[in-house]
């Protein structure tokens, strides 16, 4: 497990998000602080997905405050971009590029948001390829490749922006059994490098063995939250036990 | 995956009968109500072969087309000035012969196709304008249609070995595709007062160079307006999306033969006399408009094909809402609907004989011009007819093989 630095660089405080009636986040308070790993988890419909996904702002809030890196959340849309600069993404259904290989997926924003010059980002790209274990296929369709390269082409594209934090949005519910660890891996390696992670996952070894604290959300709060042994050892809410005991039953 | 190939190719080696009896017997032989089928049709189909085949090379009577190949052409553009077609038609031939060596592929075809089009109209039994094309300077050098013909082809296959050089780049020949079409039209409508490239007033001009610029200029210039009205249809902001979308709905709302009457006849009343641009001028903006129209419907389909997880990819990693527009969403877009896209195309295309009402002489008005022309030809109207049907399905099929192969080319590792 990695040191973390007290300095935090996501900022959330009472965040709601409504969905016209139906209410998703009521209220969420968070700080996460430089290389520190949060694993987010929950039922579905607890509003995990669509809290992290309000931390790039693919959903807005309509009460509260998130600071990400010192900006400031708002309709500005020079901050929003800022910030997605600052953050990669990885999603449940990958969303890679159907139309480019690989290795356009991956220089694709460095070379027109960043300005990188084709050359570089080509030898930027094929380094992350490299550190997800996948150069061979860099030629390659994403329809081409299984739903584990995929999701660890998806991590090298978002990582190509050299974010600062990086997302994670149920990164191997999507995948085959024996693709989860391939890409579980990748997730290891990279909080081991010192990398902000939140990630919102139902893994709990993958929690136990990297996660610096924990957050159970049940229907658009955070219901108890803390390190790996709090939750796993001495949870505290009925909730939190009930949830846990259905997911690690088998 | 080795394995399981070698077996469905010794499937299929063993279920592929060799010879053309066993095929015969599994295509047309299978079971009793086939063989009866076969048995009936053949003979029905030899017959209408048969018929077919005495009306083209015996009876019918092909002096109406190959009597003046070059008003099918060119219509009444100056015999004179008829170099200035010819060197259009020479460069944008050879920009096809440079871009078939470069690319290949679907070129490919267009290349073949183009050099035994025109190697096959220098042979083929027409009755050739005597004219004498000057060439340049050296005023005792003379050409006539029938080499120039066979100099076009030439020129196809040099250009295809000149594509192949490593010096020409790609980028070069896409600029030539940018400043040929406008040279073109420059060289071919001239300008006033000019020694050398004297004006040439567009109602002498027709044949198949109105159909061709119609149907090109149509198809160039509203597939970007599309573009943008369907991008303005979905835009956020009110009023672009209401301009947009009455004018989809408006154009869409209307038969093209209406547009082209308000085109011709509405504009002399709005715009004064000196303002009112050529006939063929006002037909290219009512077939660009209401082609725009379409296009921008089918465009506007396909965006909403594109799944919503693909710009949330485009924006996690910061990409404008105009990048995302250009690098991810356009480009899966009109993979999709290629097919369609093609297909209104295909259909601007045999629309361009409506510009008849209007007064313009387009390959089909030079058709009905010449059966007009003489007593004699009056006879001869479905050899006329036939003979231009045949040359819109050359070029209409011509552009759906396009489509088909693009559609290939673009479907590459699709999912």
């Amino acid at each position: 497990m990695t040191k973390t630095n007290d300095e935090p660089i996501i900022i959330c405080r009472d965040v709601h998000k409504w969905f016209d009636d139906f209410q998703a986040l009521k209220g969420i308070d968070m700080e996460v602080n430089i290389r520190e790993v949060i694993v987010i988890f929950g039922p579905s419909g607890s509003g995990k997905s669509t809290f992290i996904r309000t931390l790039n702002r693919l959903e807005e809030h309509q009460q509260g405050q998130i600071i990400v890196d010192g900006i400031e959340l708002s309709h500005d849309v020079r901050n929003i971009e800022k910030v997605r600069q600052e953050t990669g993404m990885v999603f449940q259904q990958f969303n890679l590029f159907p139309h480019l290989k690989v290795i356009q997926n991956i220089t694709l924003a460095p070379i027109w948001v960043k300005k990188l010059p084709k050359e570089k980002a080509e030898v930027k790209a094929m380094e992350l390829l490299e550190r997800v274990g996948i150069p061979e296929q860099a030629e390659k369709y994403p329809g081409q490749l299984s739903g584990g390269q995929q999701q660890r082409v998806a991590i090298a594209r978002a990582l190509a922006m050299e974010p600062k934090i990086m997302l994670f949005d149920e990164p191997t519910s999507a995948l085959d059994p024996e693709m989860i660890k391939e890409v579980l891996d990748v997730m290891v390696g990279l909080a081991e490098s010192g990398m902000t992670m939140i990630v919102v996952t139902h893994e709990m070894g993958f929690a136990r063995a990297v996660a610096n604290r924990m957050f159970f959300f049940d229907e658009g709060l955070v219901v108890e939250s803390g390190t790996p042994a709090d939750i796993f050892e001495r949870p505290k809410e009925d909730r939190t036990k009930l949830f846990l005991s259905q997911i690690l039953q088998h | 995956m080795p394995s399981s190939n070698q077996l469905t190719a010794t499937d299929a080696r063993s279920s592929q009968a060799p010879g053309i009896i066993k095929w015969v017997r599994a295509n047309l032989f299978s079971n009793w109500f086939n063989s009866i089928l076969t048995i009936t049709l053949i003979p029905a189909v030899a017959y209408i072969l048969f018929i077919v085949f005495r009306w083209v090379f015996i009876s019918a009577d092909w002096s109406a087309v190959t009597s003046q190949p070059l008003l099918f052409g060119v219509g009444q553009f100056p015999r004179d000035q008829i170099w200035r077609v010819g060197i259009s038609l020479l460069s944008i031939m050879f920009l096809i012969g440079v871009s078939w060596g470069k690319w290949g592929g679907l070129l490919r075809s267009i290349g073949i196709f183009a050099t035994l089009l025109f190697f096959g109209f220098a042979i083929l039994p027409f009755q050739h304008e005597d004219l004498s094309i000057p060439i340049f300077t050296i005023a005792s050098t003379v050409m006539t249609i029938r080499f120039f013909l066979g100099l076009i082809s030439l020129f196809i296959i040099i250009g295809n070995f000149i594509g192949r050089l490593e010096a020409v780049s790609k980028r070069l020949i896409i600029i030539g595709w940018f400043v040929t079409p406008i040279i073109t039209v420059i060289l071919l409508s001239g300008f006033d007062n000019s020694e050398l490239l004297p004006s040439i007033t567009t109602t002498l001009w027709g044949g198949l160079l109105v159909t061709f610029l119609l149907a090109f200029g149509g198809i160039i210039l509203s597939f970007p307006i599309g573009v943008a009205l369907a991008l303005g249809r979905r835009s956020k902001l009110p009023v672009v999306s209401a301009f947009s979308t009455i004018f989809i709905e408006m154009v869409r709302g209307v038969p093209l033969v209406t547009i082209l009457f308000m085109f011709s006849f509405i504009i002399n009343l709005v715009l004064p006399p000196s303002a009112i641009p050529e006939r063929i001028v006002r037909a290219l903006m009512a077939m660009t408009l209401f082609s725009a129209a379409y296009t921008a419907e089918n465009i506007r389909g396909g965006l909403q094909a594109v799944p919503p997880g693909q710009m949330e990819a485009a924006k996690a990693v910061g990409m404008s809402g105009f990048q995302t527009m250009f690098f991810i969403v356009l480009p899966q877009a009109l993979r999709a609907i290629l097919p369609a896209i093609v297909g209104q195309f295909i259909s601007l295309f045999k629309d361009t004989t409506l510009v008849v009402i209007v007064g313009i002489n387009d390959f089909l008005g030079i058709g009905r011009s010449i059966i007009n022309s003489t007593p004699e030809f009056l006879q001869l109207q479905l050899e006329v007819y036939v003979f231009i049907a045949i040359i819109y399905m050359i070029f209409s099929f011509l552009m759906s093989l396009a489509s088909r192969k693009l559609e290939d080319a673009l479907g590459v590792g699709e999912r």
